[in-house]
């Protein structure tokens, strides 16, 4: 099997890595070999953090290259647009509705863009979700980023059931039913 | 596997029996991970230092035993080093030390390979996940046949991504008998003398050796292109040139001469494909072999394969980025540190800063900080500011360093100012942990790296021991507090600390009680609660402020700075 790319990116603080768990779960449950490359340190406060997930018969580098991303799931607009061209040409871009002002957007040395997703449908395929509020309507504001990631799980082959056991196995005990619940409401919306 | 957690398995399996480390990304994971393993003794040291020296006994008294850091890290301890590459091991010894190209972490991007050369110490580079946990008990084994501690080298992006790795039980090694060697072991001049001997026949040896080292392996294809590459570099050549000739080096120094010229003259064209420094195609230059490296290869930065790509065959991807703003990291919701320098900027104050989250106090919208050099610089830095400019100079200047940092090099830099008849004011932002690195433990938070309770050295009174009358503690989040304090203390003619305490907002086990609510029908627009830069809030476009009650911790500092009470902290 030719190696597939994914690509995590959002804010430093977001639960990237704890996504990004989940993801090298499932690949290493379906036999596959898995190379996965995160940030720690500096960036993880409030900056911008990407993870790679590539997955294969065989994968040698552990970094996704730009217009080689299958799937870019961004937990932030502005995130999507800083990391798009990583996409391929018939990627699939999963984006979480969500603004975050960057520093220089809060002392107004930039300008945070206009219309990102309408933008970027014109040129990739685009599934947006407002998880934030569909997290808070389940009571818990932190799980949002299992609902981005039931939503990107749509567009990747592995069953809903092999999802939940590797999220049942990932995520701290006490958290199992609403990540589960989170994961439904992102893989059904 | 993370490559971390991989070379931290690996030692268990070396049976190795004593670790020591101060946290730094990218190698703080590799300590963490090692508490997995009982038959692992393992430390948090209060610097690099400190660390390698506790290695250094260790295998003195004969056990296996590893001391880990980042790349600056090991500039800390390099004094100990250069001089046990003369002495030697009992039980082997390794330094895992790691670089970070890209800076993704740290001040500089320095290349751990020239410090080595330097000290005339053994290098050996993994590439994933499964050579780390590989390499790093050859490393041991090298370490005992030649006599010598190795330093395994990594990069971020190994540390830092996890690949599939097979597992082995742990070979235990019995403590090597204690044997009284003063020739060996007690570096004076006499001794040194015949061990600096020693060192050159021992790395010339082991370089003969290394032609023959399974992890030094040429990997034959096509003739017209030859790499001579190592560590993550090797990955993107396996990606971009799958078919060409490559000698892959495990062992990057000393460097297998004999294999370097067998395969050079094997291959049309020969590339060196090295992350930083030209340390490698330096040498085969020497050897008078013609190569291309370094010409068209950055020393800045980390490697790709689309950077490769671009060399080779001169293609680039379609797809230009965005111009996008910037998103630099920030001090959290809640953090101490934002408060503090707060009230430093209120009060017109510079900052001899430090290394750790707030060095980001040098930024927007605080631009507080001015300085920053290296671990416990900021202390040194303002007494030699003092020492330049005269008490004038430094009248409206602190000093401002985290307690790890403080008991890391810190504390020296303080002895310094008092015994040297400073006046300098020092900030001791203490939130009990150590911060950037992801909240490990030290010596002042009552708890070691293995979980036990032990004592916790107290800040305060260490600085009171040290002959200085006026240390005072204040709440890092009472705005009034600091600013009297802090004011008070700069005036003073007299070295003086304020400690400046609050957990920080990360820390396990933190309950935040509170929430702050604008209220709109107060609201001035003023602004003045959105100078901290606290990312919880943003300006509404009717001027107004709304409050991301999902990242608010309720710290207050945001209500302190409204005038109109149009900021209510309200129980959750």
């Amino acid at each position: 099997m030719e190696t597939k790319n994914i690509m995590i990116v959002g804010v430093g603080g977001q639960g990237t890595l704890l996504t990004s768990r989940i993801l090298g779960g499932i690949m290493l449950s379906a036999g596959y070999d898995v190379k996965l490359s995160e940030v720690h340190g500096m960036a993880q406060r409030g900056g911008s953090v990407v993870t790679y997930v590539r997955y294969g018969d065989k994968v040698a580098e552990p970094i996704v290259e730009e217009g080689c991303a299958d799937v870019l799931i961004a937990f932030e607009r502005l995130e999507a647009m800083r990391y798009v061209q990583f996409l391929k040409k018939d990627g699939v871009l999963i984006v979480n509705d969500q603004r975050i002002d960057p520093m220089p957007v809060v002392t107004g040395a930039a300008q945070y863009p206009e219309n990102i997703i309408e933008n970027l449908s014109k040129q990739y395929k685009v599934y947006s979700i407002d998880a934030q509020s569909e997290a808070l309507k389940m009571g818990n504001a932190r799980v949002f980023n299992i609902i981005v990631l039931g939503m990107a799980a749509k567009h990747m082959n592995f069953s809903k059931d092999e999802w939940l056991k590797v999220i049942e196995e990932t995520v701290p005990p006490k958290t199992i039913y609403i990540n589960k619940a989170a994961f439904i409401k992102g893989f059904e919306f | 596997m993370l490559g971390n957690a991989a070379i931290a398995r690996g030692a268990y399996e070396a049976g190795v029996k004593v670790s020591a480390a101060y946290p730094g990304t990218p190698s703080t994971e590799i300590s963490e991970n090692l508490t997995n393993y009982k038959e692992v003794y393992c430390e948090w040291s209060p610097n690099e230092k400190v660390a390698c020296e506790v290695a250094i006994g260790a295998s003195m008294a004969g056990a296996r035993s590893m001391a880990s850091m980042k790349h600056v890290g090991l500039n800390v301890a390099s004094d100990p080093l250069y001089t046990v590459s003369y002495i030697g091991v009992s039980g082997g010894l390794v330094l895992v030390v790691a670089d970070d190209p890209g800076l993704y972490s740290s001040q500089n991007e320095q290349d751990t390979r020239m410090i080595a050369r330097a000290a005339m110490v053994p290098v050996i580079e993994p590439s994933d996940s499964q050579e780390a946990k590989d390499f790093i008990k050859i490393a041991f084994d090298l370490s005992e046949e030649y006599d010598t501690p190795i330093i395994m080298r990594t990069t971020t992006r190994l540390g830092h991504s996890q690949g599939l790795v097979t597992l082995e039980d742990r070979v235990e090694h019995e403590n090597k008998p204690y044997e009284r060697n003063a020739a060996k072991n007690v570096m004076m001049p006499g001794m040194a003398k015949q061990r600096h001997i020693y060192v050159e026949k021992r790395l010339k040896k082991m370089a003969e050796d290394a032609s023959s080292m399974s992890i030094n392996r040429i990997e034959e294809g096509d003739k017209k292109i030859g790499f001579i590459t190592s560590g993550i570099a090797y990955q993107y050549v396996k990606e971009v040139c799958p078919e060409a000739s490559v000698l892959k080096l495990g062992l990057v120094h000393p460097l297998p001469t004999e294999l370097i010229k067998k395969f050079a003259a094997s291959v049309e064209k020969l590339y060196i494909f090295e992350e930083l420094e030209p340390v490698i195609e330096e040498q085969v230059k020497a050897m008078g072999i013609e190569c291309i490296g370094k010409d068209v290869f950055t020393v800045q930065g980390e490697y790709s394969a689309n950077m490769l790509r671009k060399v080779i065959y001169g293609t680039e991807p379609e797809v230009k980025p965005y111009d996008v703003p910037a998103r630099p990291p920030i001090l959290c919701p809640g953090c101490p540190h934002r408060s503090v320098y707060t009230a430093l900027k209120y009060l017109k104050i510079h900052a001899a800063g430090d290394i750790g989250c707030y060095t980001l106090g040098a930024v927007a919208p605080l631009n507080v900080v001015d300085t920053a050099v290296c671990m416990g610089s900021s202390i040194s830095t303002l007494h030699g500011m003092e020492k330049a400019g005269g008490r004038e100079f430094i009248k409206d200047w602190v000093a401002v360093i985290g307690d790890s940092t403080f008991l890391h090099t810190g504390v020296n830099s303080l002895m310094n100012m008092v015994y040297n008849k400073a006046t300098g004011t020092v900030l001791i932002l203490d939130n009990s942990t150590t911060g950037m690195t992801g909240h490990q433990d030290h010596a002042a938070t009552g708890k070691t790296l293995m979980g036990e309770p032990t004592y916790a050295i107290d800040i305060y009174n260490l600085c009171k021991s040290m002959g200085i009358d006026n240390v005072v503690e204040v709440d890092s989040f009472n705005q009034e507090e600091l600013r009297k304090v802090i004011k008070e203390e700069v005036a003073r003619d007299a070295v003086s600390v304020v400690i400046c305490k609050a957990p920080c907002a990360l820390l396990k086990g933190q309950k935040f009680p509170y929430k702050c609510v604008p209220v709109p029908e107060k609201c001035k627009k003023c602004g003045a609660c959105l100078r901290p830069g606290c990312p919880a809030l943003t300006r509404k476009e009717d001027g107004t402020v709304s409050i991301d009650m999902t990242m608010c911790n309720g710290c207050g500092l945001c209500m302190q700075m409204c005038a109109f009470n149009a900021i209510e902290k309200v129980t959750v």
